[in-house]
């Protein structure tokens, strides 16, 4: 999003066309996303845009009020729920107002009884549908995907959450990034909460271990919307018989995908190829390329329950695909998923005409798109064992 | 007899027994699979578990020609939804898991390993004992009153497994630990 024209050049077209959406994300509270949001906003303003702060939570911190000066505010609403007033942002003024951009703090945030919409991430829909631009915020576990995830790691829940669907609308995702270390510099120094609540913050969730993985979930997420964004913009064109024949778009980051059975031999593949994935940083899923005449009962009933089991356990995707030929199969999953790295265990010996054939892997690797890496995972338990 | 007839014949000898080394080919195979009807269920929670507990499990596997399952039993905090994804409880379990699956390999123990999730490790057993199927449960009693499986829930699987369990009484030799990153004496 770059600066726009002067307001007069387009106030007719605005409405016609959607407004567009930059979200400023961070780890935690404190690591700067209004304040940086507030330095755009006013670059814009710079820039001869009509920019108003629709709604913004200083947090009682002195220098982004500072910052929010000379932008125009409009004016919060008094709602009266159950003899408490409370104060939300002014949609309809907001609406009325129609500037070009308007600065909307804290997305995930649930309105008081009596607004227009539950959450404000529904507000800002209906504010970008009428043609205005909006910067917003959101810390990262706010987001609903990574709202277990970031539970498990910090020991904390977050109860306001969005759909990643809205994070996925922005145009812009800005990751708005600090060190652990400096974050909680900031926060001992008070510029993130007032005095009172320094300790109880340092002893609860700003430790540098919850920071260090909460940095690192936020990290990933933008890695890898930008990721999706550039598959997507990669597509080739054509139809998809072209499209087998062309080249893959290349991911940025590793992609793994495990192939396999109904059997508890693939249980110790998974097991090596998620400590993989763990270790690299990268998504995993499992894929079982089913004959079409296989039925799924008894015993592979049984292994095929418990390897979805162990995805789940894992929080990685179990994929089945139906196909006659294995390798072409796992070749098309492959180009689908854009995967980097294909693991498979160690075949059983082959015998009678078997042997005539080539190997798996070999088969593997002239099948799927250049740069698809192919790893055997050893049976260790032969070897290390007296 | 002309040479025609012969080849024939030899072409059709050929094929029959081209036929029966195929048949037998895949007997072989198909016999190479664990069938997993007896099954001995190895629970264990933790880092750890008690090397003693392994091999005797190992031990009556391999005796009754039964398949081990080592389960990982694995607590989710009430806040969380009991199947939501447990990576950090997972990265425990896998180390622990494959330790377990090479030592059964090295001994010739099928294995057939699980993760299972509970509210408590009692509620992760009880999980498991309404999936699966047993043959037996092997496990191990501990002299640490706040490690794994409490006295109460030994006795809780006593009265409810349906199979026999195995409590093995805490030992000396208990020192010794199956771990994720070796099979060694702890320190």
């Amino acid at each position: 999003m770059c600066a726009a024209q002067p307001a007069a050049d387009n106030q007719g077209v605005r409405s016609a066309r959607r407004g567009q959406l930059k979200v400023f994300i961070g780890m935690a509270a404190g690591v700067g996303k209004t304040y940086r949001m507030l330095q755009e906003g006013r670059a814009e303003q710079d820039a001869g845009r009509d920019v108003v702060i629709g709604y913004m939570e200083p947090h009682r911190r002195p220098e982004t009020s500072a910052l929010a000066d000379g932008l125009e505010v409009i004016s919060r609403r008094r709602l009266t729920y159950r003899d408490t007033d409370l104060e939300e942002m002014d949609l309809p003024g907001l609406l009325a107002r129609k500037p070009e951009l308007a600065l909307i703090d804290e997305l995930a945030h649930t309105n008081a009884a009596g607004a227009e919409h539950k959450k404000r991430y529904e507000d800002v829909r209906e504010v970008l549908a009428a043609g205005i631009d909006v910067f917003s915020t959101v810390n990262v576990q706010h987001l609903e995907s990574l709202n277990d995830q970031v539970a498990e790691l910090t020991g904390t829940r977050v109860r306001e959450t969005i759909p990643d669907a809205v994070l996925g609308e922005a145009d812009e995702v800005v990751l708005v990034d600090l060190t652990p270390e400096a974050l909680i510099g900031r926060l001992r120094a008070g510029k993130v909460y007032p005095g009172e609540n320094i300790e109880a913050a340092l002893g609860n969730f700003f430790t540098v271990e919850n920071l260090l993985a909460l940095r690192e979930v936020a990290l990933r997420q933008v890695a890898e919307g930008v990721e999706a964004k550039r598959l997507v913009i990669e597509e080739p064109l054509g139809t998809r018989e072209e499209c087998v024949g062309s080249e893959a778009p290349k991911a940025v980051a590793e992609r793994l995908l495990a192939l396999v059975r109904p059997q508890p031999s693939s249980q110790r593949l998974v097991r090596r190829a998620w400590r993989s994935a763990q270790r690299l940083g990268a998504p995993l899923e499992l894929l079982w390329v089913k004959p079409p005449t296989q039925a799924i009962d008894g015993e592979v009933e049984r292994q095929v329950t418990a390897l979805r089991h162990l995805a789940s356990v894992l929080g990685v995707t179990f994929l089945v695909e139906e196909s006659d030929d294995l390798v072409q199969g796992v070749a098309r999953v492959a180009r689908e998923r854009g995967t980097t790295y294909i693991m498979v265990g160690e075949s059983l010996p082959r015998r009678g005409f078997a042997r005539l054939r080539e190997p798996l892997p070999q088969r593997l690797m002239n099948a799927t798109p250049p740069g698809v890496d192919v790893r055997i995972v050893s049976h260790r338990g032969h070897k290390e064992e007296p | 007899m002309t040479v025609e007839h012969l080849l024939i014949g030899v072409a059709l000898v050929l094929g029959i027994l081209a036929g029966y080394l195929i048949a037998r080919t895949r007997k072989d195979h198909s016999t190479e699979r664990p069938q997993a009807v007896h099954q001995i269920l190895l629970p264990f929670t933790g880092t750890e578990i008690s090397r003693r507990a392994v091999d005797a499990a190992l031990r009556l596997a391999r005796a009754e020609d039964a398949t081990l399952m080592p389960a990982y039993l694995a607590t989710v905090p009430k806040q969380l939804p009991l199947d939501c994804a447990i990576p950090t409880e997972a990265a425990r379990a896998m180390p622990m898991l494959e330790a377990i699956e090479q030592r059964a390999t090295g001994q010739g123990v099928a294995v057939d390993a699980r993760v299972e999730r509970g509210r408590s490790y009692r509620h992760a057993l009880a999980r498991l004992l309404d999936n699966e199927s047993f043959d037996r449960v092997v496990v191990p009693a501990t002299a640490e009153s706040r490690a794994g499986l409490s006295g109460e829930d030994l006795v809780w699987l006593l009265e409810k497994a349906p199979t026999e369990v195995v409590i093995l009484r805490p030992g000396p030799e208990d020192d010794a630990f199956v771990s994720a990153n070796a099979t060694a004496p702890a320190p």
